[in-house]
């Protein structure tokens, strides 16, 4: 077990090289000088001069593309042009907010989508069970920046409920209220995705021989489902909810947008439409780190989850 | 076609609608210039922010243009980035995944590697970061989602090819003198065309998803020119006076994901009846 962890730790370092370099290639792509790309609209001919030096340009690109690693992983990613302030403590400062959303989303999708999965399947066929796969089919074809604003407009506008954008003051409990429309509306894929798969799986283990012996033994049928059904049933719910907790960063930009939440969304895209493209590569960089580094730990909590996935 | 035509469209209720649907949204795509009952990007300060009439069925935004035009003309934008972005991750996937597991070894080594750290970019963030340096234009769209997409592709085209490699046909073909490049187009592609096909249909939708994720955003197509995530986002800005923007045009990108999704299950289901039983 302990091998795997450590192999495992280590295997991410060629990804976070790759995806440094996948950036280090797109900023190359790009048309015109690397350095009046990064700078943009702040390109005074010190400055210029000052960052072509740094990205070792008038040297070939091997160079160029050793210097930038070397800087990264020194932290280095560079001043923003548009605020001044160094790349990295930005992110941090943004990042909470991020991971926040993330989570509440996570939970709602399972608060939500596991009983509707479970209810469905113990209840095949009948109208609560038709009613919530339709509903699942519906939200897994919903632009996740449409349902935030479709819940904007009835919860924030009509109902006057929540607030209608912003993060409030995170201090403060009063951020909750500001979390739950934007956490709601990034759930929505996941929260089918789960209610799906949770009815299947569960729909597959009641036909298995241990649960006819669970019954036949004379258990209650509640017990039955809690105690050996949905143990089993589980594992692959486990499986989506885990691969979604990576993918809901990527829906984060957007939600984060449309809630104008301060997040790692809200900056780089802020970023980009400022010009200030120093801060998109770091930013850019650190989001797929932390994807990679979630998958990860969700690869690792397998084995948490399921006895029998233990890596030798 | 036929058989499927018959099996699975005409017993499916589901799959049927969506196909008229999607077929329906194909042609309004077409025909854009001649059914748009307005220029979509035509300013009318005379009838701005005007709820649906029959004049203006969706209503008209703060500019006074017809809403209805704007998503007829979006829809042309949308089902383009669909169909061409998959076509581009078809082409860049099957090719990176077919040649890599038909050469075997350091090929399939490395273009496996490349294809593991694409995939460690969340779909969107790469296509975001490729539109943030090439620039916003509809071509560059369609290369980024083209190239967001591509490594599922890539991933599926692998494993395709490392069984049928082993067949006894792409020996008898080698024996005979046939060169890889030959083989793979010949004999390889044949045999891993459906699934690759059916993997196609499910992914129009991401494209669409992620294109008009990306007009949302300000990052696909540039105004005046209508997309649907555009007109949710101008929609946005005036929810509170006329929330028909936003609701229509959300409606319209909905009803076309759910069509593509419906239908790339019922193509998938009628080609792997095992993938059925997966999902």
């Amino acid at each position: 077990m302990r091998t795997y962890l450590i192999r495992r730790c280590l295997m991410i370092i060629p990804t976070l090289i790759g995806i440094a370099t996948v950036v280090f290639i797109i900023v190359r792509l790009a048309p015109g000088n690397p350095a009046e790309m990064l700078l943009g609209d702040y390109a005074t001919p010190e400055a210029l001069t000052a960052l072509k030096e740094k990205m070792e340009l008038d040297r070939p690109v091997f160079y160029q593309y050793a210097a930038y690693l070397q800087q990264l992983f020194q932290g280095d990613f560079g001043r923003s042009f548009a605020t001044n302030r160094e790349v990295l403590p930005e992110i941090i400062r943004h990042l909470p907010y991020t991971l926040e959303l993330s989570l509440a989303a996570v939970i709602i999708s399972i608060i939500i989508g596991l009983p509707a999965g479970i209810v469905s399947a113990i209840k095949r066929d009948t109208l609560f069970d038709r009613i919530s796969m339709v509903t699942a089919l519906f939200l897994a074809a919903m632009p996740l920046f449409w349902l935030g604003i479709l819940l904007m407009l009835f919860f924030s506008i009509r109902l006057g409920w929540f607030p209608l954008i912003g993060a409030g003051d995170p201090t403060t409990l009063n951020a909750v209220k500001y979390l739950v429309l934007p956490s709601m509306a990034l759930a929505g894929t996941p929260i089918a995705l789960v209610a799906r798969i949770t009815r299947s799986s569960v729909l597959e283990i009641v036909e298995q021989d241990f649960v006819r012996v669970a019954r036949a033994k004379g258990l209650r049928e509640n017990r039955v489902i809690l105690k050996h059904v949905l143990k089993n049933a589980m594992i692959p719910v486990t499986t989506v909810i885990g691969l979604n907790i990576g993918q809901l960063l990527g829906g984060g930009v957007v939600i984060e947008m449309v809630f104008a939440r301060p997040g790692l969304g809200k900056l780089l895209i802020d970023s980009i439409h400022a010009r200030d493209y120093l801060q998109v590569q770091g930013t850019v960089i650190v989001t797929a780190a932390l994807f990679v580094v979630i998958n990860l730990l969700v690869d690792l909590s397998y084995s948490v989850f399921d006895p029998r996935v233990r890596y030798q | 076609m036929t058989v499927f035509f018959e099996r699975m469209l005409l017993k499916n209720r589901l799959a049927f609608v969506s196909l008229i649907t999607v077929f329906l949204l194909i042609m309004v795509a077409i025909t854009a210039p001649w059914i748009a009952p307005f220029d979509p990007n035509q300013p009318d300060m005379a009838h701005t922010l005007g709820g649906p009439s029959w004049t203006h069925p969706m209503g008209t935004d703060q500019l006074g243009r017809d809403i209805l035009s704007r998503i007829i003309w979006g829809s042309r934008i949308s089902l383009q980035v669909g169909i061409i972005a998959v076509g581009i991750a078809f082409f860049l996937g099957t090719v990176i995944g077919m040649f890599g597991a038909y050469w075997g070894r350091w090929s399939d080594e490395v273009s496996m590697r490349v294809v593991d750290i694409m995939l460690s970019f969340p779909m969107i963030l790469l296509a975001i970061c490729l539109i943030a340096f090439l620039g916003s234009t509809l071509q560059n769209v369609m290369i980024a989602v083209g190239i967001s997409l591509s490594p599922r592709f890539a991933r599926i085209a692998r494993g395709l090819t490392l069984s049928v490699k082993e067949q006894s046909y792409i020996e008898a073909a080698r024996a005979m003198g046939a060169g890889s490049t030959k083989i793979c187009f010949s004999h390889v592609l044949p045999n891993i065309l459906a699934p690759l096909l059916v993997t196609a249909t499910l992914y129009v939708s991401t494209a669409i998803l992620i294109e008009s994720s990306l007009s949302y955003l300000g990052l696909g197509v540039q105004p005046p020119d209508a997309t649907w995530g555009s007109i949710i986002n101008e929609g946005r800005e005036v929810l509170r006076l006329a929330p028909w923007i936003s609701t229509f045009a959300g409606a319209v990108i909905m009803v076309t994901i759910l069509s593509f999704n419906i239908l790339g299950d019922t193509l998938r289901d009628y080609l792997d009846p095992r993938l059925r039983r997966q999902v």
